[in-house]
């Protein structure tokens, strides 16, 4: 069913009786041209790009429980394209001019909503860094502004301007960031891949790798063994453990990082804003809950849950910033893993098993990255080749030393 | 999540900095690059038992060996390093 005025409408007379399930529940097929093992946000997108733009049909995603319960249902919701390096700023880029047109594209209300991201700095220095960055964006053709003290003011009154450690000098501005609803992307590419002939199997857990003279065969799966000549692995903090049923190690290490909400409030906070003299960033959700998050754990985890001193950290950045929060009780906190790479920066390329694809290593960043990532794994599984503005996300860019390493961070999880 | 300190007792986790894997093995000086670039990127990240460094950096400044359960954050032991 197509949703449109005269759905929602027709629907209203009947008392909201006929809605349908949004996608299929197969059973697994015994063969399929191609499986992407993992139904979150990329997964499904990969498998909706393979269907609309890439022309496969026969495709199944596998997901051992239900469809957008990892960590695209986990995350602080928050779309930008504000990268430094070259090898990035294309790519999310990309996935922000996808973002922009996924709702007409899938049919979908996935609540794209372009408020802006503003990531304020606090000295000097940092100013300076600003400066660079928005320039680095600009000469790649993204939009970015620089915003002064009093600009930022105007637009955000209840900051924290005058704070003796830390403050506010400006800030740097992505108009054309924001926020979407991070649920309902999972389901608008779940409903859509589904449309075009997708099989969408939940409660389908990856438990083995078949493969036989260095090409991979087929998927052995908790509800029976399933053949592919490619299969796409897009399973995020568990990337380490699915690559180890191929027999490879990967520069990845799996970390906690907790997203944080507040009590519902009448709206306050009407764009994105990001702290600049700690790790800390800030939304309001349209349900009136201020949504914010500040930096893995640090150590090695795969509990989907993080320990008090983070979450007292997150509170002290929360106060330097925005006093007024104080006044407020924090509803929930809840953590996801994240598959943290050595450089901060994702992988999408091949492995040496021929057929089998990653795309993993987002970091903290991977919701942003949905629509794009999910376009170049199908890219990558289609054609054998790389998409082009996925170039630099190689396996073996820590052997050859073409790192990228945005924050500068070394392989300290903490410092990306 | 606390550690039990062979030297200073139960302790926060906050008085704690992560150092990592700690069945890394620096390879000799005339190693191959390849086992250098083992060394400094690739890791096992179990789900499970997980062999750590931690540092006690608020107080005694001991490095320590930790085995704890990465699943569910239970600390298995704690020893010097």
């Amino acid at each position: 069913m197509k949703f449109s005025i005269r759905s929602v409408l027709s629907q209203a007379m009947q008392g909201q009786t006929g809605w349908k399930p949004q996608w299929r529940n197969p059973e697994p097929r015994a063969e399929y041209d191609a499986i992407v093992v993992g139904g979150g946000g990329h997964g499904l997108a990969c498998a909706y790009y393979l269907a609309s733009r890439y022309g496969l049909h026969n495709i199944a995603v596998i997901e051992k429980s239900l469809v957008g319960s990892g960590n695209v249902g986990r995350n602080t919701t928050i779309v930008r394209s504000n990268y430094l390096l070259p090898g990035n700023i294309p790519f999310y880029e990309t996935s922000l001019k996808l973002w922009e047109g996924l709702e007409q594209e899938i049919n979908y209300n996935a609540m794209v909503s372009q408020r802006g991201v503003l990531n304020l700095f606090h000295s000097d220095g940092q100013r300076d860094v600003a400066i660079r960055r928005g320039n680095a964006m600009r000469l790649h053709g993204v939009h970015a502004e620089l915003l002064s003290r009093d600009e930022v003011r105007a637009r955000h009154p209840f900051l924290d301007y005058d704070n003796a450690r830390f403050p506010i000098m400006g800030g740097l501005l992505q108009q054309r960031g924001g926020t979407v609803r991070h649920d309902a992307v999972a389901w608008g590419y779940a409903r859509a891949a589904d449309k075009l002939g997708v099989d969408i199997l939940q409660n389908c857990e990856l438990t083995g790798l078949r493969i036989e003279g260095g090409r991979v065969l087929g998927a052995e799966t908790s509800r029976g063994y399933i053949a592919a000549r490619k299969i796409g692995l897009s399973v995020a903090g568990n990337s380490s453990r699915v690559a180890a049923m191929a027999g490879m190690r990967l520069p990845v290490e799996s970390h906690v990082l907790t997203a944080f909400v507040s009590e519902g409030i009448k709206p306050l906070l009407h764009s994105v804003i990001t702290f600049g003299a700690g790790h800390f960033y800030i939304s309001q959700s349209d349900k009136g809950g201020l949504v914010f998050g500040a930096s893995v754990d640090g150590y090695n985890s795969y509990a989907q849950r993080g320990n008090l001193p983070c979450v007292e950290d997150t509170c002290e950045e929360a106060m330097a910033l925005m006093p007024a929060l104080g006044r407020l009780r924090m509803l929930r906190s809840w953590g996801g893993i994240m598959d943290m790479t050595m450089d901060g920066s994702p992988i999408i390329d091949r492995t040496p098993v021929e057929g089998l694809y990653l795309n993993g290593g987002w970091c903290i960043g991977g919701f942003k990255a949905t629509p794009a990532a999910g376009l170049c794994l199908a890219h990558l599984m289609a054609r054998d080749e790389p998409h082009e503005v996925a170039r630099a996300y190689r396996l073996d860019r820590f052997a050859t030393g073409r790192l990228l390493d945005e924050t500068g961070g070394g392989t300290n999880m903490a410092l990306h | 999540m606390r550690l039990t300190c062979p030297f200073c007792g139960n302790r926060s986790i906050a008085e704690f900095s992560y150092y990592g894997d700690a069945t890394l093995t620096r390879p000799g000086s005339n190693a191959e690059q390849s086992a250098w670039v083992d060394y400094v990127y690739m890791r096992d990240n179990p789900a499970g038992p997980h062999s750590e460094f931690w540092y006690h950096e608020a107080a005694c400044r001991q490095v320590l060996r930790v085995e704890r359960d990465t699943r569910t954050h239970t600390i298995l032991s704690v020893q010097t390093a």
